[in-house]
C-alpha cells in the first residue's frame, strides 16, 4: 500500500470531523472519494497533508508514519494535494506559480515546459499574474503547480468545482497522462458520475464515517445512493 | 472564567428551568470584600503616613492607567503605545484651565480629562486607519506630536515645563488629602467603569469582536463606532489620571509627562496581571509596586527583567497571573459573562 | 537657493530613513509582523561596530563586513527562537507586546554595558569631505554613500524579491501562508531569513547612523518611527514607495527645520499624518477597499 489511513479521527477546535477513518491506496491506483457537503472529504485531505492541527489515529506512506512530519516535508516525500478553491498566489506569475510548485520537490519527470504541454491553454499566457486566468485556466494551473512537486500521491480537492462541464472534461482528459507519469491519484469530487468514470475505486463518506467502499464498476446506484444520503435499510 | 459564555446560551435547551446569572459566589464575596477595601482606604488620611498616602496616590494612579490601557488591548483589540498623549495632555489641560483660565483647581481636573476625550476624536479618526503593529506606532507618533507642539508654546513653559500655581493656593495637607481622595476616585472609578461598561451592551459587542471581527459586523455590531466610543473612554480615563498624577507631582515637563514609560508601564502591569480581565491590572498593579520597591535600586537590570517577564508571560501564560488563578478556581471577581443557571 | 541646499540635504538624509525603513517594510510585507525593537536593533548594531573599532583600530565603515553577517544570524534566531512564536493565531497583541518588551530588554542591556554616554564611529575624512557645486550647495561625501548604499539595497532586494527561488517564496508566502505551505515552503524557515535579511539592512542602517551623528542607547524608538513614517509615507508593500518615503520624510524634516529649529522632527510628523489622512494607502501603495 502507498497510503494507509488507519483510524483517523480529526478535530476543527472542538468540532469532530472524522470518526475512525481507515482508507487504503495503492501504488498505481486512483481513488475517488465522494460524499455530501460537509462529510469530511476535504478534511480526509487536509489530514494526509498535515494541515490538520488535532488528529488522532495513524497515516502511512510508503510504510513510513506521517505523525510529526510537518506538511511542508510532506511534499518532498512525493504527496502533493491540489487545494480547494485553487490558492493561486496573485503575486506570482503563471510560470512562478510552477516553479513555486518545485519549491522543494523531488526529482522527477515534471518540468514548466512538461506541464505546459499538458496543460497547453496556459503556454501563451505564463507571464500573466496567476489569477488573471479563467476558472477553469485557474484550476489547470494548480493541478500544473502540484505536478511540478512530481508527486508519487496527487490529492485533488474538487477540481470540477464551479467549472463548465466542458472545462471539467478537457481537465479529466490529462489524468491519464498524470497516472502514467507514475502519480497515484485520490480526488475528492463532488459530481459522482465524474468521480465513478475517473476512478478505479471509490469511497463514500457519511458524517465523517466510511459508509461505504467498493470497486467503482461493482457499485449499484442503490447503493451510492444510500451510503451518500445516510438511508440504511 | 465562571462557566459557558455568550455563544453556549444559543445552543442550550431554552426553558423555564434556566435563567441567566451573572453573578458568582465569588463575585458576591468580592463585591463586600471591596466595598471594605474601599472604605477602609478611603478613611487612608485618618490613618496613614503621609509618605504612605504618597504611594497609594502613585498606586491608585497607575492602576487607573492600566486599567484604560486594558480596556483598549484586552477587550477592543487596540494595541495602543500612545496613551502617554492622554497623560500629558490631562496635565497640561490642568495647568492651563487652572493656572491660565483660573479655573477651580479640582473641577479643571474633569475638565482636563473631557480635553482629553476631545483631542482623542481627530487622533482616532487618523490613528485607525492603522491596524495592529503599525497602530501601535502610529498612536505613539500621535503622542510625539503632541509633546513637540507643546515644547513648542512659551505659555506652557516650552521645552523646560511649569509649576502647577494655582496648587499654592492649599497648604500642603489639605492638598495631599485631596489629591488621595482624588486618586482613589480614579482607581476605582476606573474599575467600576470598566466593569459597568462590560456588562452593559458594550460588553457583548466587543466580546463578539475579540472573538470574530468579520461575524460580529455581519451581525450587526458597529465594530468601528464600538473600539471609537472605547478609544474616547480610555483617554479621558488617562487624561483625568494624568491630571491627578500631575496635582500630585506639580512640577510639568513634557519629556516627563509625555513619555512613552507611561504606556510601557501600563502594558508590563495588564501583561503581568492579566489581559481582558478586570482582576488583572489590580493584581498587576500589586506585583509592579512590589517589585519596584525591592529591585528598583537596580536600575536598567529592573527593567530588563519587566520586559523579560512580560515578553515570557505573552507567549507562556496568554491571560497572566490573574488567569492562571481563574483557571484553578473559577473564581470571578467581577462577573461581565452571563451564564445559564438551573432555577 | 538656500532651500535648494536644503531639499538636497533632506535628499541625502532621506537615504538613511529609507534604510531603516526597508527591513520594517520587508517583514511586514512577509508576514504581518511589525517589529517594535528595529529600532533598538540598529543601535545594538552601531554598539558592536563601538565595541569592535575600540578593539582593533580600524575605520568603522569595516565593521560592516563582520556586523552584517552577524546581525543576519541574530535575525535568524530571533526569528525562529522568538517571534515565530507570536504569530501563531490571529491575535494581535502578542507581535505588539513581544517585540515592545524586546525593545525595553534591549535598550536596558546597552545602558548596562555602554551607559547612557553618547557615542559616535569616527570614519575619518570622509565624514567633512564634500562636493561644492556652487557657493550654497555642497554635496557631503558620506551622506552621499549613503543615499546610493541606501538605493543599492533596495535595488538588490527587489530584485531578489522579483527574481529568485527565495523571493518567489516569500512572495508566495506573504499571499497566502498556507498554499505555500502545501508547496513545501517552510515558514518558519522563511521567516526567519526574512528577520535575518531585515536586520542585515537594518545593522547597514544603524552603523552609517552612528557615523553620521552621535547615539546613545534610547534613540532606537526614534528611529523606529521615522522608519515606520517613511513605510506609511511610501506605502505598504511597495519597496520603491519605502524609497520615496524615507526622501519625503528627510526633506520635510530639513525644511522644517529651517523654519524653526524646533519643528524639523514634528513637520515630519505633520507630512506623515497628511499622508494618512488624505492618502491613507501611501503615495505608492494600492488603494485598499474602504473597510
Amino acid at each position: 500500500m502507498l497510503l494507509e489511513v488507519e483510524r483517523v479521527a480529526s478535530f476543527y477546535g472542538g468540532f469532530q470531523a472524522l470518526f475512525e477513518v481507515s482508507v487504503q491506496v495503492a501504488e498505481g491506483e486512483t481513488v475517488a472519494i465522494i460524499g455530501a457537503n460537509g462529510a469530511g472529504k476535504s478534511t480526509l485531505l487536509k489530514t494526509v497533508v498535515g494541515l490538520m492541527a488535532r488528529t488522532t489515529g495513524t497515516v502511512v506512506f510508503d510504510g513510513r508514519p506521517l505523525g510529526g512530519v510537518p506538511t511542508h516535508r510532506r511534499l518532498g516525500m512525493g504527496i502533493v494535494m491540489v487545494p480547494e478553491g485553487r490558492r493561486i498566489f496573485p503575486s506570482l506569475t503563471v510560470e512562478e506559480n510552477l516553479q513555486v510548485g518545485a519549491h522543494q520537490a523531488r526529482a522527477g519527470p515534471w518540468n514548466v515546459g512538461r506541464v505546459l504541454e499538458l496543460l497547453p491553454a496556459l503556454a501563451d499566457k505564463r507571464r500573466r499574474p496567476g489569477t488573471r486566468l479563467s476558472g477553469g485556466e485557474q484550476q489547470m494551473l494548480a493541478i500544473g503547480r502540484a505536478l511540478m512537486g512530481n508527486p508519487r500521491l496527487l490529492l485533488l480537492d474538487e477540481v470540477s468545482l464551479g467549472l463548465a462541464p466542458i472545462v471539467v472534461r478537457r481537465i479529466y482528459e490529462a489524468m491519464p497522462e498524470i497516472i502514467s507519469s507514475g502519480a497515484t491519484v485520490v480526488l475528492v469530487e463532488q459530481d459522482v458520475g465524474q468521480a465513478l468514470r475517473a476512478a478505479d475505486r471509490v469511497y463514500c463518506l457519511l458524517e465523517g464515517r466510511v459508509a461505504l467502499q467498493g470497486r467503482s464498476a461493482g457499485l449499484t446506484r442503490q447503493q451510492l445512493s444510500d451510503a451518500y444520503f445516510g438511508m440504511r435499510a | 472564567m465562571s462557566g459557558p459564555g455568550v455563544r453556549t446560551s444559543a445552543t442550550a435547551p431554552a426553558g423555564p428551568a434556566l435563567r441567566v446569572q451573572r453573578a458568582t459566589i465569588a463575585s458576591r464575596v468580592g463585591l463586600v470584600g471591596g466595598l471594605l477595601a474601599v472604605a477602609v482606604l478611603a478613611a487612608g488620611p485618618l490613618w496613614a503616613l503621609d509618605s504612605a498616602l504618597r504611594t497609594l496616590i502613585g498606586f491608585f494612579t497607575l492602576l487607573a492607567l492600566a486599567q484604560m490601557w486594558n480596556l483598549l488591548a484586552g477587550y477592543a483589540g487596540l494595541v495602543s503605545i500612545g496613551q502617554q498623549a492622554y497623560v500629558g495632555l490631562g496635565a497640561y489641560g490642568l495647568l492651563y484651565l487652572a493656572d491660565t483660565r483660573g479655573l477651580n483647581l479640582f473641577l479643571s481636573v474633569l475638565v482636563a480629562g473631557l480635553v482629553g476625550a476631545l483631542v482623542a476624536v481627530p487622533t482616532a479618526v487618523l490613528a485607525f486607519r492603522l491596524r495592529g503593529g503599525y497602530f501601535a506606532i502610529g498612536t505613539w507618533v500621535i503622542a510625539e506630536v503632541y509633546r513637540l507642539i507643546i515644547s513648542n508654546v512659551s505659555q506652557l513653559g516650552g521645552g523646560s515645563g511649569l509649576t502647577l500655581r494655582a496648587a499654592s493656593q492649599f497648604d500642603r495637607t489639605a492638598r495631599l488629602f485631596a489629591t488621595y481622595e482624588l486618586a482613589l476616585a480614579v482607581g476605582v472609578g476606573a474599575v467600576v467603569l470598566t466593569y459597568v461598561l462590560l456588562r452593559r451592551r458594550l460588553g457583548l459587542a466587543l466580546t463578539a469582536i475579540r472573538d470574530a471581527e468579520t461575524s460580529a459586523q455581519s451581525l450587526g455590531v458597529h465594530v468601528y463606532r464600538t473600539k471609537f466610543l472605547v478609544y474616547l473612554v480610555a483617554a479621558f480615563g488617562c487624561s483625568v489620571t494624568g491630571a491627578v498624577i500631575y496635582l500630585n507631582l506639580l512640577r510639568i515637563q513634557p519629556e516627563a509627562a509625555f513619555s512613552v514609560n507611561w504606556t510601557a508601564f501600563m502594558i508590563f502591569i495588564v501583561v503581568i496581571g492579566g489581559v481582558g480581565t478586570i482582576e488583572g491590572p489590580i493584581i498587576g498593579t500589586i506585583v509592579f509596586f512590589v517589585l519596584q520597591e525591592t529591585l528598583s535600586r537596580y536600575g536598567a537590570w529592573y527593567l530588563v527583567l519587566l520586559g523579560a517577564v512580560a515578553v515570557l508571560v505573552t507567549l507562556l501564560a496568554r491571560r497572566g497571573l490573574w488567569g492562571l488563578v481563574a483557571d484553578r478556581t473559577g473564581w470571578s471577581l467581577f462577573p461581565v459573562q452571563r451564564r445559564l443557571e438551573e432555577r | 537657493m538656500t532651500w535648494l541646499n536644503d531639499v538636497v540635504q533632506g535628499l541625502l538624509l532621506g537615504g538613511l530613513y529609507a534604510l531603516f525603513a526597508t527591513g520594517l517594510s520587508l517583514m511586514f510585507g512577509v508576514m504581518r509582523l511589525v517589529n517594535l525593537a528595529h529600532g533598538d536593533l540598529s543601535i545594538v548594531a552601531a554598539f558592536i561596530a563601538l565595541a569592535i573599532v575600540d578593539a582593533v583600530p580600524v575605520n568603522p565603515l569595516w565593521t560592516v563586513l563582520v556586523v552584517v553577517p552577524l546581525m543576519f544570524g541574530v535575525g535568524y534566531l530571533l526569528q525562529r527562537g522568538l517571534l515565530n512564536f507570536t504569530l501563531r493565531g490571529a491575535d494581535p497583541l502578542p507581535p505588539v507586546l513581544v517585540t515592545f518588551g524586546l525593545s525595553i530588554i534591549l535598550q536596558n542591556l546597552l545602558l548596562e554595558s555602554f551607559s547612557a554616554d553618547s557615542q559616535g564611529l569616527d570614519a575619518g575624512r570622509i565624514e567633512d569631505a564634500s562636493i561644492r557645486l556652487s557657493d550654497r550647495l555642497a554635496i557631503g561625501w558620506f551622506p552621499l554613500l549613503t543615499l546610493l548604499v541606501a538605493i543599492g539595497v533596495l535595488v538588490g532586494l527587489q530584485l531578489v524579491i522579483s527574481r529568485t527561488r527565495l523571493g518567489r517564496a516569500f512572495r508566495a508566502t506573504s499571499d497566502d501562508p498556507q498554499a505555500a505551505r502545501l508547496m513545501g515552503i517552510d515558514n518558519r524557515h522563511l521567516f526567519a531569513v526574512a528577520t535575518g535579511i531585515a536586520l542585515a539592512t537594518v545593522a547597514v542602517a544603524g552603523l552609517f547612523l552612528g557615523i553620521r551623528t552621535t547615539f546613545t542607547p534610547s534613540v532606537g524608538p526614534t528611529r523606529l518611527i521615522f522608519a515606520f513614517e517613511a513605510v506609511i509615507i511610501g506605502g505598504l508593500g511597495s519597496l520603491w514607495g519605502t524609497l520615496l518615503g524615507g526622501l519625503v520624510l528627510g526633506v520635510a524634516q530639513t525644511l522644517g527645520a529651517q523654519l524653526s529649529p524646533g519643528w524639523g522632527v514634528l513637520a515630519g510628523h505633520l507630512v506623515f499624518l497628511a499622508v494618512l489622512a488624505f492618502r491613507p494607502a501611501g503615495l505608492l501603495g494600492k488603494p485598499v477597499p474602504a473597510q
